[in-house]
Formats: C-alpha cells, sequence, structure tokens
C-alpha cells in the first residue's frame, strides 16, 4: 500500500491518517510555503486532540494552560450544553501565537481536513503572527507559554496564602476592567515576559533579605503636604490622563497588597498579548485561508493529492468562506474568513491581472507581477483598519454589493442608504467599513483623568463619547463597583461629549468587604 | 525546520474540572432553584439521572465597560435593490431591515448540563437526619487504627524492614565500615604477596579491617523501627429507618407514585449522606411484610388496611435486629389517612408504647388525589397523629396532593434544624 503510494505520489490515500501521514503532510506543506510562498515561520509543534479537549481548550480562550477561575467554567458548561446538543461544531483547529508555534488538530479530522489545517493554521497563521508589525509589537511569542506557566502558579499560590475567595475577588475586577487594561500606543519597551517572570521573583527575594523589623520603629519624617503640588504637576506625577485603568490602578491604588498588583499585572499583560488579534480578525484569517488555498491547489497540481480528497478540501473551504447577504436568516455581520479571502485573492489578482480601474485606484501594485511580494509586505505592516482602507477594491463592493446605510435619530422615517456600490459610493463606503473595524471606535475611549490624593481620594473617570452612544448602564455600574472595591474609595465616571458636556455621571463606593482585604 | 507531533488524547481530560466546580459554587442559588423547578417536571429516575438546567445569567455576569447600542453606520453586504438616498423604515418586516448585527444581549438564560453527582449534591444540600446521637456504645467498638510514623519498640510483626534496613545502611556509611569487597580484594593481595614484611603489613591491615566489621554491626539493635499505629475513634453512627407504605386498595395508582417518590428521595438521601444506615422497607395492606427494596418500589399489592399491622412488624424488627440502646431509629410512614376504625386504638397504643419512645425522629407523609385536601375532613390517621403530636411526640406530620410538592416537603423534614448543633463528629 505504502509502496503504490509512494509510486503515485500522492501524500495519502482515503481519509485515515496516522503520525507518519501528518509528518508528510508538514513537509509537503512547508516546501510549498517556504520555497514557492516565500513565508517565514516559527517552527511548528502539532498536537492531536481530543473532542473534549478542545471544548477544554476552548473555555481557556484557547491556551493550553491557563489559571483557575470560575468563569472558565462557565463558558465550559455553556459550550458543552450547546456542543452536546449537537447546536454547535467545533473549529477544526486552535492555533497558539508561540514558538514554537502550537496548532491543536482534532482527532476526528480526516486526511484531507488535517492537511487544509495544517496549511491554514502551521503556515498561515504562524507567518502572520511572526511578521505582522502589531504583534511584534505587542506579543512575545518565545516567553507567552512560560508566562502564563508563571500566572497559573502564581495565582495558585496566592490562593493559598490569602484564600481563594479574595483571589478571585481580586480576579473579577481586573477581568471586568480587563477591556481597559492595555496600552493603545507603543511605549519605549517591547513585552519581554520572560523577564515579567524574573522581575516578579527578583522582587520577593529582595523583600525577603531587605525584611528588617526595625524599619517599622524608626518615626516617619514629615512628609510633603500634597497641598504644595499643583493640580497639573500632581497629574504627571500619576501619569494622568491614564487609558490603561488596570494600570494605574497596578501603580496608584492605594490600598492593594503587592499580590493584588501582581494580579492585576498578570491580567494586563494577557490582554495585552490578545489585543492584536481582535485589530487583525480579516487580515488574520484571510491570510491564514489565502494561504491554505494556495497550498492545497498546489498539492493538487503536483498530484500529490487525488481529485476526490481535493473536492472534500473544496467543500470545506466553500462553507469557510461562505458569506451570506445582510437578509439572509445566517447573516451575522461581515465573515472574517469571506472577506479576508475575498480581498487577498483581489490583491493577487490586481498585482497580475489588473484592468483599467485598478490601475487607477492601485497604481503602485497593479501589474507589478509579484502577487506574493505584495501580499507578504500587506501582511506585514497592515491591521484591519488600515488593510480595507486602502485594498479594499471597486471591483470586490459590487461583487459583495455592499452598501452603507446611516441610522440618524434626527431622521424620523427611518434609515437612509448612504451609498451604494457605484462611483459615488465606492470611497464612502470603502471609509465606513473600515471605520468598523477601527479599533478606537470599537472599544468605548475611557480614562483616568483625576484623583483627589490630598482629599477623598475620589477618582474621576471620563468617557469620551462618539456619536452620543452612551454606555450599557447596567454594565458600567458593575464594572464601576468593582473599580471601587479595587481603588478602595469612591469612583465616578463622567461620560462627555465633544464639545466637554457631561451627558451622564455613574458612581460607585466600595464596598466593605474588598476594602477590608 | 524540525517539526514536533505531540499526541494529548491521552492527556487527563476535564482540565477544566476545577473551573466548572467553581462555577458551580459561584452560582450555587441560582443552580440550586433551577433544580427545583426542574425536578418538578421530571420523572423522578430522571430527576436523579442529572441533567440539563438552565439558569438566568445574572449572578454569574462578565460585566464591562462597553457601548449601549448598535452603531449607527453599518455597511452590509448583499444589496439587491436599493440606491443611495432610498430610506428604510426602522422596525417593521418585509422591508429587508437588516437584524442587529454582533452583540448579543439576547441571551437571558444560561443553559448547562449537570452530571448526575453533582445534580444530586445540589438536590440533597443541608439535608440531614434529625438529633443523631447514641454514639456512645458504637464508638467503644469501633476503634480504628491508623499508622502514625515509627517507634523503637513493639511486636516482630510490626518491623518496618525499609526503614531499619535504611537507618542500618546510614549507620554503616557513617562509621565507614569496611565493605566485604574491600576485606576479600585484600585476603586476595595477602595471598599473593611476596615479600614478608609486606605480607605483614597487609595481614596487619586484613586483622584491623576485620576487627572495625565485627565491632560496626550490619544490623544494630539501635536501627530496628517498628510501625507505629495508633487508635483513633471511629465516628459511627448506627441508624436504620424505617420505611412504612400504605399499599392498601383505597390507595389510587397517584397516590402510590407520591408515596414512592417520596421514599425514593429517602433512598437517594440516605444511601449517599450515611455510609452506616440501614434501611428496612415495610409494606402493608391488611397484613405487613418485610420487602426488599425491588419489591417495595415495584411489586404490585392490595388489600384492606391496618396500619397497627405494619407497626407491629416494624416493632419485631426493632426487637429482633435494632437495639434501640445502640441504634438510632427513624421511620417514615406514608398512607392516604385511610385506617380501618377497630383499628384506630392498637395504632395509637403501638405508636405511643412500642415505636415512639425509641425513635429519634417519626415522619408521617400523608398522600391524596390531586386538590383532595380542600374539602375533605381530617382521616382517620391524621387526627389520631395529631393528638399524639400534641402530647409532644416526636412526630412530623406533612400532606402532599402534587407530585411538585415532595421534594419541598421532603426537604422541609429533613433540614437542618437552624441553630441546633449537630453532635460533635
Amino acid at each position: 500500500m505504502s509502496a503504490g503510494v509512494a509510486a503515485k505520489g500522492r501524500l495519502f490515500e482515503g481519509a485515515d491518517w496516522d503520525f507518519s501521514v501528518l509528518q508528510r503532510i508538514h513537509d509537503a506543506c512547508e516546501g510549498i510555503a517556504l520555497k514557492e510562498l516565500g513565508l517565514d515561520v516559527y517552527p511548528n509543534q502539532i498536537e492531536v486532540i481530543t473532542a473534549e479537549q478542545m471544548l477544554d481548550a476552548y473555555s481557556s480562550v484557547g491556551m493550553p494552560l491557563y489559571y483557575k477561575h470560575w468563569s472558565f467554567g462557565k463558558h465550559f458548561a455553556h459550550q458543552e450544553a450547546f456542543y452536546r446538543k449537537g447546536l454547535m461544531g467545533l473549529a477544526y483547529e486552535i492555533v497558539i501565537n508561540s514558538s514554537p508555534c502550537i496548532s491543536y488538530l482534532m482527532e476526528e479530522n480526516t486526511a484531507t481536513m488535517q492537511t487544509l489545517v495544517i496549511a491554514h493554521a502551521a503556515f498561515g497563521h504562524n507567518h502572520f503572527f511572526k511578521n505582522n508589525y502589531l504583534f511584534k509589537q505587542w506579543t512575545d511569542a518565545e516567553g507567552i507559554l512560560d508566562y502564563l506557566n508563571f500566572a497559573k502558579t502564581y495565582i495558585a499560590h496566592c490562593e493559598e496564602h490569602y484564600g481563594q475567595l479574595a483571589v478571585e475577588r481580586t480576579l473579577d475586577a481586573a477581568h471586568a476592567l480587563m477591556s481597559h487594561g492595555i496600552f493603545r500606543y507603543p511605549g519605549k519597551k517591547t513585552l519581554d515576559l520572560r523577564a515579567e517572570e524574573r522581575r516578579e521573583q527578583e522582587r520577593r527575594r529582595h523583600e525577603e533579605r531587605a525584611f528588617n523589623d526595625l524599619w517599622r520603629t524608626v518615626p516617619a519624617g514629615p512628609g510633603k503636604t500634597a497641598n504644595e503640588l499643583t493640580i497639573d504637576r500632581r497629574r504627571a506625577l500619576l501619569g494622568l490622563p491614564q487609558e490603561n485603568i488596570l494600570y494605574f490602578l497596578e501603580k496608584s491604588a492605594p490600598r492593594l497588597q503587592s499580590w493584588q498588583r501582581e494580579l492585576l499585572r498578570i491580567v494586563r499583560h494577557i490582554a495585552q498579548y490578545f489585543y492584536p488579534q481582535g485589530m487583525t480578525k480579516v487580515m488574520n484569517e484571510g491570510t491564514a485561508t489565502y494561504v491554505h488555498y494556495k497550498i492545497m491547489t498546489r498539492l493538487h497540481e503536483q498530484g500529490r493529492l487525488s481529485d476526490g480528497n481535493f473536492l472534500e478540501f473544496l467543500q470545506s473551504h466553500t462553507n469557510v468562506v461562505f458569506q451570506p447577504g445582510f437578509d439572509d436568516q445566517r447573516f451575522s455581520g461581515f465573515n472574517p474568513y469571506a472577506l479576508g479571502f475575498a480581498m487577498m485573492s483581489d490583491i493577487e489578482r490586481i498585482v497580475t491581472r489588473p484592468d483599467e480601474e485598478d490601475r487607477t485606484w492601485f497604481p503602485d501594485i497593479a501589474g507589478t507581477g509579484d502577487a506574493m511580494a505584495v501580499l507578504r509586505d500587506v501582511w506585514a505592516n497592515y491591521r484591519d483598519e488600515s488593510f480595507i482602507s486602502q485594498f479594499l477594491s471597486p471591483r470586490l463592493m459590487r461583487e459583495m454589493r455592499m452598501f452603507h446605510l446611516h441610522d440618524d435619530p434626527a431622521e424620523p422615517k427611518g434609515i437612509r442608504v448612504e451609498a451604494i456600490h457605484d462611483e459615488r459610493g465606492y470611497r464612502r463606503i470603502r471609509r465606513a467599513l473600515s471605520r468598523q473595524y477601527d479599533v478606537g471606535l470599537l472599544e468605548p475611549n475611557i480614562e483616568v483623568v483625576d484623583v483627589d490624593l490630598a482629599g477623598d481620594r475620589h477618582l474621576l473617570l471620563r468617557h469620551q463619547v462618539v456619536d452620543g452612544n452612551l454606555l450599557n448602564e447596567a454594565d458600567a455600574k458593575l464594572v464601576l463597583q468593582h473599580l471601587a472595591d479595587l481603588w478602595s474609595y469612591d469612583v465616578s465616571l463622567r461620560e462627555v461629549d465633544a464639545t466637554d458636556t457631561v451627558l451622564k455621571e455613574h458612581g460607585a463606593n466600595p464596598r466593605k468587604l474588598a476594602a477590608a482585604a | 525546520m524540525t517539526m514536533h507531533i505531540v499526541d494529548r488524547r491521552l492527556n487527563p481530560n476535564q482540565k477544566s474540572l476545577e473551573n466548572r466546580q467553581r462555577f458551580l459554587r459561584r452560582a450555587k442559588a441560582v443552580i440550586q432553584r433551577a433544580v427545583k423547578e426542574t425536578s418538578k417536571s421530571r420523572g423522578i429516575r430522571d430527576v436523579l439521572e442529572g441533567g440539563e438546567v438552565s439558569i438566568p445569567i445574572d449572578g454569574t455576569t462578565e460585566p464591562r465597560l462597553r457601548r449601549g447600542s448598535g452603531r449607527p453606520d453599518m455597511v452590509l453586504p448583499g444589496n439587491k435593490k436599493f440606491i443611495e438616498g432610498d430610506i428604510l423604515p426602522r422596525s417593521g418586516e418585509g422591508s429587508g431591515k437588516p437584524k442587529d448585527a454582533g452583540e448579543g444581549d439576547s441571551e437571558d438564560t444560561f443553559r448547562f448540563v449537570l452530571t448526575r453527582d453533582e445534580f444530586l449534591d445540589i438536590f440533597l444540600d443541608d439535608l440531614e437526619l434529625p438529633d443523631l446521637a447514641k454514639r456512645r456504645l458504637a464508638e467503644a467498638e469501633h476503634q480504628g487504627l491508623r499508622r502514625a510514623g515509627f517507634k523503637v519498640s513493639g511486636s516482630p510483626a510490626n518491623l518496618s524492614v525499609s526503614r531499619t534496613v535504611r537507618l542500618a545502611l546510614a549507620r554503616r556509611v557513617a562509621l565507614r565500615r569496611p565493605r566485604p569487597e574491600a576485606i576479600e580484594q585484600l585476603e586476595a593481595q595477602c595471598e599473593a604477596c611476596e615479600d614478608e614484611e609486606r605480607r605483614a603489613k597487609l595481614q596487619a591491615e586484613l586483622d584491623a579491617l576485620k576487627s572495625k566489621m565485627r565491632r560496626i554491626p550490619f544490623i544494630d539493635p539501635i536501627d530496628i523501627r517498628y510501625r507505629r499505629f495508633e487508635t483513633v475513634p471511629k465516628p459511627a453512627v448506627q441508624a436504620v429507618m424505617f420505611c412504612l407504605m400504605d399499599v392498601s386498595g383505597s390507595m389510587s395508582e397517584h397516590m402510590k407514585d407520591l408515596a414512592k417518590r417520596f421514599y425514593m428521595l429517602l433512598y437517594i438521601f440516605l444511601t449517599r449522606r450515611y455510609r452506616h444506615v440501614d434501611i428496612v422497607f415495610i409494606r402493608h395492606t391488611d397484613r405487613a411484610e418485610e420487602v426488599d427494596e425491588e419489591t417495595f418500589f415495584r411489586a404490585p399489592a392490595s388489600g384492606g388496611t391496618l396500619v397497627s399491622s405494619a407497626l407491629q412488624c416494624m416493632h419485631e424488627v426493632i426487637r429482633e435486629r435494632y437495639d434501640p440502646a445502640d441504634w438510632n431509629i427513624y421511620a417514615a410512614q406514608s398512607s392516604d389517612g385511610d385506617n380501618s376504625y377497630s383499628d384506630g386504638e392498637t395504632t395509637g397504643r403501638l405508636l405511643k408504647d412500642l415505636i415512639l419512645p425509641f425513635t429519634q425522629y417519626y415522619a408521617y407523609l400523608e398522600v391524596s388525589e390531586p386538590g383532595g385536601f380542600a374539602n375533605m375532613p381530617e382521616s382517620a390517621l391524621w387526627t389520631l397523629y395529631q393528638r399524639l403530636c400534641a402530647d409532644g411526640a416526636p412526630l412530623a406530620m406533612r400532606k402532599v396532593a402534587e407530585r411538585g410538592e415532595i421534594y419541598p416537603v421532603f426537604r422541609d423534614l429533613f433540614q437542618k434544624r437552624v441553630g441546633q448543633e449537630r453532635v460533635a463528629p
């Protein structure tokens, strides 16, 4: 049998696979990916898992190790119920931005699906992780697994020392603020998670070494009275305004213990690690889908995939890139796989077979001939927002029949169609769609603006309202409660519009329990 | 570039088990309410199998700062007939108004599946047998042994060979006892040696080694260790539960179903919570018989009603097997309340003189047709028991007409009594 396979040059026959087949598939994909597509990837590690382990991975945001928290149990219970009822299929794979790049493959997949998944995750996503500027800037692929391991051990250790309840309370609060525990603009240095772990250990060692009970008895000198500080000086000292709320609390919350600060730090680092993924959904999936399509097609051309297997691949590929129209029952927004793949293929077309329209719209790349060089450059230097605003072509807008709706509350009759796929509308649609992926608009813009350190230590936050869109009140109340618990003093949040008019004010007082912690 | 394949399928599953338990603990109150609701509508067998419960999502929300309503601007695919400037009505059918894409606020309940154990834990939480006492005698008999380190004296049967050899080895190493191999080697050298002077020297060395070996024994009495045991009182409490059920002709299928459900709960509760509880099943018509669990729950029977027969039977079983001095005795009786007129006095006397003085707790459950208690006079048994109750007997009585009431009543009968300290374990 194996001799027959070798003779025909097929990677495999039928649906069955074993580890040597996986190795053969990987090597074949690698040849195409590195030599023909010119990809640059982290070393691969392929892990075969069961459906249940896939569910496990789902509940901990795909990471192989994670600290314990009830919310992961909640997600697991929820997903398990859906899965058991057959309402939800599982992903074919999960891939982790780490070095080596770990891809989880489900054991149920057929050999064709494993090929697809290896091409998609182990080469497509892997290349994107390694080369995109956001991932380079914000994530540390070498260190992430070690850091998660450190986080897990550290939190387990805290639970032993300070009790599960206290740790859970701190983590609940940190999770609530997770979406605002991110630096959105690059700072002085890139993240080095291994150094993070060392830093924490060294600090603890230093504390142990430097501990001397005598210090307790030394009388405190007269402190500088805070009144001497002007408001501006005070703000500068605290680094205000500060958009990273978790960072601010970690550094400045007056009554947090050092382990609580470390917990906030861990949650903030993890949030930062996932931050680029949210900004590159379309590009990331588009890259991986384009790469798997290229590799699979080449394998078929080389005769290493049989026609039957290639048809099987085409069927799943078509399902993946299916984009239902807005009035379809199945519609739930743009499918990032569909939009991403369509745009990547469109760029290839523009580069290799441009028409007149393309030459006017994309003079830089139209007809240059080397599609992969252009795509590799795009993958390295753009995120969803800038990618769409640069490369969404009129032809694709026509093909997908895009249109732009604007809901003006002042218009009594209804929602206005602002633009459709015609000469007048192309630019406006493109701008609106790219705004839809603008991170600045996805998350509300909230900053810590002032704190009265000399007085009652009241913490003030500001939400810069865009388009009159206020915060969800119930959630804001709960989050502010968590924030007040961490800060230990009163907290208020003002929602202001562009003219600095206060539209709404929320407030919260710390709960007794948390203050005692 | 090298690639690694790792087979994770054999790794321990259920990595998220602990997270799950944390979640259940957190959502306990809500889940408990949901379990109660669920148990009303389902068959008792199904209930005890665990299963899906849905709980309101609040209580386990994970709030975050997010915008309230949707975005005013939206780009959508699949335009068929719109041109620029068209106005689409905001709500209303057929006009092609897009569904609000993206975040779903729709999820107001949260569904998931509980395993059988999780379900029962929640189901039976906070229940206990009241007044569990009488443990003195049982304790005297149940002195358990527990390993507790080592000691230097003891019976040869308890010799800990591994510990002894370990200590001996340590001592031999510390005192540099010559190894037999070293002596053998020296002996061989000694014999092979030609030079007289050197031979004498070697001989002296050999003698010194040999005498040192004799002085330092292979195993010294100080090495010897025996396993040490401690006696610990085993908190074994002996209890027996009598389940008395009326299966006479006057009991309708519905009533029997109610009674059986009640006993099923009791059975599950006792077998899960108490390891040393004996359960005695007695069913009666005008005759009583002690039966096994299978017959009790399944086999049909019919006839007249004489409650005293069941009490008599219980009394005999107590006399034969369960000395009230040693056993905590509990009883749960269920009936429709009918009893033949002539039997009332006997029943009262039996109960008062022979049963209640020896029981810790006696629960009586009166079952009826749905809505049956409303316009009926109190039954013969109910009146009788009420009188006993008024005299201060440890008797609890409840009425049940609907399936849904079984669980609340059961809980009510076996709830942990607040303010009543449990006997220290």
